[in-house]
């Protein structure tokens, strides 16, 4: 009992399980990113045995229906999906949170004009909006990216405009303006210092969105092409192979595994930024 | 008046909000000067127009108001000046205190680089090394013991009476000839709140500034203003020498202001107040602005606007100035 309770006093509040779990998934995610070809013994190209073959020591996850090894296809395709969710992440924070800034600061026709971009946008369906842009560019993964930030830039714009039109009241700009400092500095110094913590929590979460709306395009063949081993289109390969379940069984896991890593480490991220949780 | 030009003179300034002003005036022509070395004391009740009519002054009013009139600092005029010119006063010749120390600085830069920054904005080619010895000596002018570790903190490790000196160091830190203090001492305790008047009146002193300071409490400005200009619904009701206006107060509502004060050396009754709330921005009343709450007021009151009576360097805009016809207290 005090053996136990012991470290748990030390613990701080915001050092949660679910932050902990989070981060531990994350990890093993950009681990495989990074060394994928030294976790697997196979190629995930090669065809390496016989086809639809049930998991095995040979093969954990068994062999798909062109023989490849699953469980290594796997480990690749987070070097797909993960580059490619951060990247549109950090391309929509760019976009929209600049945007976002701009039209709560200036008001007026500014504020107007990239509003109602955000609303028309945000007026469609995500999925439906990033299947006709992905199809209107054409297959291929850096595709479905480019159509990914034109469904996801808004969603910051929003939340960067009520930030800045939240701060730009407060009374240490009116201080600062008071004390001769220009427009743009009073924008850079003391305005979107305070703006960037609710944005940085929900790109967290969003990391894990986008890989799961990745996968959603793949999967319906707007995004990855054969046969580049990526998650949606491999659980498409599955779907097709309805009684051999291993082939869609690890690209369901790995999507499953790394968007619960990101919400739980985007939890955190939220109860560790909450002055009441400190 | 004379030849000379005041430091700072306001004249008929005027702030209406609303398309058109349609919304009302805030501020109704208010006319006030001080000087280097003097501290003006502006006082009136929430939403007279004291901080409003100030701000305006500097161009800092609120979005779509219309400021009209004239405000002439070393006789430039600055109503209508562009606003990169204008920038360039505030903080440099003109610097700026504000209420509440505790919402005033940036949480997230250091005490250090904020006064740098203020004294960087408008010396552009100074180096940040310099302007961080310059801060240095800015936490040294307002009392703030050990300013070389204090510069190094964030204001959240600052207590409200620190802070405020700190937005005092940085209101001065490039020797302005003008400060205004809209309520410096409102949020503070009153025993800081000596202490920062003691700051104020020791930077009057010692760099000859023009000091206006705008309070809602005319003891504040007993011991430490030289003239008063009282504000009631966005117009000067009275101004005269400070200790001309407590020994013969010639405004009914200056002398309510008086007798609201608490006075520790009697025991006897309540604390006097003046019944009512100032009239709501375009509401007045019809007359004199403040016929409703007035103990005095005549049927003339309600129907006429008075003149401005002057004696002197005291004048009072009543229709019974300087008449103690009964007294209010």
């Amino acid at each position: 009992m005090t053996a136990l309770s012991a470290p748990r006093m030390i613990r701080p509040r915001w050092l949660t399980l679910p932050l902990m779990v989070g981060v531990l998934l994350v990890l093993f995610w950009l681990l495989a990113t990074v060394v994928a070809p030294l976790m697997t013994a196979h190629d995930p190209l090669d065809m390496v045995g016989r086809r639809l073959q049930p998991p095995s020591w040979d093969h954990l996850l068994g062999t798909d229906a062109l023989g490849r090894d699953v469980l290594s296809r796997t480990l690749h395709g987070a070097r797909h999906s993960i580059p490619i969710a951060v990247a549109v992440v950090i391309l929509a924070v760019a976009i929209g949170a600049s945007l976002g800034a701009l039209a709560g600061f200036l008001g007026g026709l500014a504020d107007t004009v990239i509003m109602r971009l955000v609303d028309v946008t945000l007026s469609f369906p995500p999925m439906l909006l990033a299947m006709a842009v992905a199809a209107s560019l054409g297959p291929g993964l850096w595709n479905a990216a480019i159509a990914m930030v034109i469904v996801w830039w808004p969603v910051y714009a929003r939340l960067m405009r009520a930030q800045v039109l939240e701060v730009r009241e407060r009374e240490h700009v009116e201080a600062a303006i008071a004390s001769g400092a220009t427009r743009t500095r009073v924008l850079t110094r003391h305005i979107l210092p305070l703006c960037w913590t609710p944005v940085l929590i929900s790109a967290t979460m969003d990391l894990g969105q986008v890989i799961l709306l990745a996968a959603s395009l793949s999967f319906i063949g707007l995004g990855a092409t054969p046969p580049t081993p990526e998650w949606g289109s491999m659980i498409s390969d599955g779907a097709a192979q309805f009684y051999s379940w291993w082939v869609a069984l690890g690209p369901g896991l790995a999507i499953l595994t790394i968007v619960l890593g990101f919400n739980f480490i985007g939890d955190g991220l939220h109860d560790y930024f909450d002055p009441r949780s400190r | 008046m004379s030849a000379h030009t005041p430091l700072f003179e306001v004249r008929d300034l005027r702030v209406a909000f609303g398309p058109g002003g349609i919304l009302g005036e805030a501020v109704r022509g208010i006319s006030l000067h001080v000087d280097h070395g003097e501290v003006l004391g502006i006082v009136g009740e929430s939403g007279s127009g004291k901080s409003v009519g100030m701000l305006a002054a500097l161009g800092l009013q609120p979005e779509g108001a219309r400021v009209s009139g004239s405000v002439r600092f070393k006789g430039r005029e600055l109503v209508g000046l562009p606003r990169r010119d204008l920038r360039e006063l505030r903080g440099s010749r003109i610097g700026m205190i504000f209420q509440d120390p505790l919402s005033s600085l940036n949480p997230v830069m250091t005490v250090g680089d904020q006064i740098a920054e203020a004294v960087r904005l408008h010396n552009r080619d100074m180096s940040r090394k310099a302007a961080l010895d310059r801060a240095k000596d800015l936490l040294a002018l307002v009392s703030i013991p050990q300013p070389d570790r204090r510069l190094q903190q964030y204001p959240h490790e600052f207590s409200g009476g620190m802070r405020q000196r700190v937005m005092i160091a940085m209101a001065v830190a490039n020797d302005p000839d003008l400060l205004i203090a809209d309520e410096p001492t409102t949020a503070l305790d009153v025993t800081v709140q000596a202490q920062i008047m003691d700051v104020l009146a020791d930077l009057k002193q010692r760099l000859k500034i023009g000091l206006i300071l705008i309070t809602h409490d005319l003891g504040v400005l007993a011991g430490h203003a030289d003239r008063v200009a009282v504000i009631y619904a966005g117009q000067v009701v009275e101004q005269a020498g400070v200790d001309d206006l407590f020994a013969r107060p010639g405004h009914p509502y200056t002398r309510g202001l008086i007798a609201s004060i608490p006075d520790m050396t009697r025991m006897d009754d309540r604390l006097f107040s003046i019944e009512g709330t100032p009239p709501a921005l375009g509401h007045l009343p019809s007359g004199c602005a403040f016929n409703p709450r007035c103990t005095v007021a005549q049927d003339v009151c309600r129907h006429l606007a008075p003149q401005t009576h002057v004696e002197g360097d005291h004048n009072a805009t009543c229709h019974f100035a300087f008449q103690n016809v009964v007294s209010a207290a």
